[in-house]
């Protein structure tokens, strides 16, 4: 079997093919995994949030994995799934900025050079759901957070990508164990009006339970928001607490006088 | 005592014809879908006058976690304990017979049974329904014949008296670790510092096993029962 870099890789079917799926095989299923994201809106914007573990297999390998990436001063992506795909996105993404940076109409007009956080996700979506037609899916989930324009001028965003191109936008989003036990959280928890402070402890409280009972999180994580002010600020990792102090977890189950728990 | 959970007649059949090379690893391949796993780390070290045993406390099904602080050092008798790793169910029900056995002979012979009666005992019911078992055991205790004693029961069945022993998904983690830090005379301060530190660096890295470590130093005259949460671990998650 011989590596390729060029175009057309060992199927050598698709000469057209763009950088995207040339001469690296298909991804079957993935290697080392991020496991969810999850994502709110709040009063100033959006905000998300990760944790910083790549796992391999059961192995929690990559503990300071970055799964939350700048995308421009107005878009912010989170990537749960295979990393190595996650950065092929953000290397594409970030050669696109560039791109638009250098070909920008005006070298005074940088106004309008970026993508909004809606133009990112519907890019997202064209090149997810292309790879997912070639039968060689880019194995992510993708959050896309940030500020787009409308006709009433810049208004908070924020949807989802998957493997296969599905693409939805809400208030709150979650991918892989967050959908089923960080999503009922933000549902109940939800306000329009919901200030930083009140965001910031709901998603760690999100994050919380999803190091409890995901076999695939960590307890370390960054939050990441975007804002019209400042733009997309993404934390430095930090540990969040955790509570081990209940009677009936301290209890033991295993004495020969136990009660058959477990 | 003629337990067995299958028929007598052994059958000729050559495991390793339905051994499929898919990645899966030997903790959790033959698993149900749905089953609850001890996919974990446990470890016992004797020491003079005694043994220590650990255990972390996370039970999964596929990467749900269902329990997050289980126990996982069942008692057998008095001054013998097991440690569980592999199907929940499967030990559990194994602990149960053992201490069924466990109990009649104490009875009937007046006196303590030994650490490795209750081994042998283990390891007769792990090896004659290794079929249909996903059991690894470390069975330790403390008898007035051997003092402090280790015994190690691994699937399939075998039985071995060990220096130390460790066991679970996430012992594969920490082989060089205590080898480098295990020593034939420890005390009984540095054996359950070490149970702690091992099982702290294992739970780090084995997705299967996390929560909170639970120790149980046995000795002659008591059990003590030790509890250490998950946000106060040696070495951190």
């Amino acid at each position: 079997m011989s590596l390729s870099f060029s175009s057309g890789g060992s199927a050598g079917t698709n000469s057209r093919s763009s950088l995207m799926a040339s001469g690296t095989g298909r991804t079957t299923r993935p290697i080392v995994t991020g496991t969810s994201v999850i994502g709110i809106k709040y009063v100033d914007g959006v905000m998300l949030a990760a944790d910083t573990l790549c796992s391999y297999g059961t192995m929690a390998k990559y503990k300071d994995a970055r799964r939350l990436f700048s995308v421009n001063s107005k878009t912010l992506i989170g990537g749960g799934g295979e990393y190595s795909d996650f950065q092929t996105i953000t290397d594409l993404l970030k050669r696109n900025a560039l791109e638009h940076q250098c070909t920008a109409d005006s070298l005074y007009d940088e106004d309008n050079s970026e993508d909004c956080a809606r133009e990112v996700w519907n890019y997202l979506r064209a090149v997810m759901y292309n790879r997912r037609n070639k039968m060689n899916p880019l194995w992510n989930d993708l959050v896309v957070a940030g500020f787009t324009q409308t006709s009433s001028g810049d208004e908070p965003f924020l949807g989802l990508v998957d493997k296969i191109g599905t693409t939805y936008e809400d208030k709150y989003i979650a991918t892989g164990f967050g959908s089923y036990l960080a999503l009922p959280i933000m549902r109940e928890k939800y306000r329009p009006d919901l200030d930083e402070g009140e965001a910031r402890a709901l998603l760690e409280d999100c994050m919380r339970v999803l190091f409890y009972r995901d076999c695939r999180a960590l307890n370390r994580i960054q939050i990441a928001k975007v804002t019209k002010e400042d733009g997309v600020l993404i934390s430095e990792p930090f540990e969040i607490e955790t509570s081990w102090e209940s009677a009936s977890f301290v209890s033991p189950k295993g004495q020969l006088d136990g009660d058959g728990g477990w | 005592m003629a337990f067995s959970l299958t028929q007598s007649a052994r059958q000729t059949h050559d495991p390793m014809d339905s051994y499929v090379y898919d990645g899966k690893s030997a903790e959790t391949r033959n698993l149900k879908p749905g089953e609850l796993s001890t996919g974990t780390t446990i470890m016992a070290i004797p020491f003079d006058g005694g043994v220590v045993l650990g255990a972390d406390s996370r039970v999964s099904t596929g990467t749900y976690v269902a329990n997050r602080t289980s126990d996982k050092i069942s008692q057998l008798h008095d001054r013998i304990w097991a440690c569980r790793s592999g199907s929940a169910a499967d030990t559990q029900a194994l602990t149960d017979y053992v201490r069924h056995y466990l109990g009649q002979l104490a009875i009937e012979t007046g006196r303590l049974p030994t650490v490795k009666t209750a081994a042998y005992l283990m390891r007769k019911l792990c090896y004659e329904n290794k079929d249909n078992l996903m059991a690894g055991v470390i069975v330790g205790g403390w008898d007035p014949v051997e003092g402090g004693s280790v015994y190690n029961i691994p699937l399939g069945g075998t039985c071995i008296k060990m220096p130390f022993a460790i066991g679970g998904s996430g012992s594969t983690y920490i082989y060089g670790l205590v080898d480098s830090e295990f020593t034939a005379d420890m005390g009984k301060n540095e054996a359950v510092t070490l149970v702690k530190k091992a099982i702290s660096h294992a739970m780090a890295r084995d997705g299967s096993s996390g929560g909170i470590i639970r120790t149980v130093i046995v000795s002659e005259g008591s059990n003590e029962r030790e509890y250490i949460p998950g946000n106060n671990l040696p070495y951190g998650p």
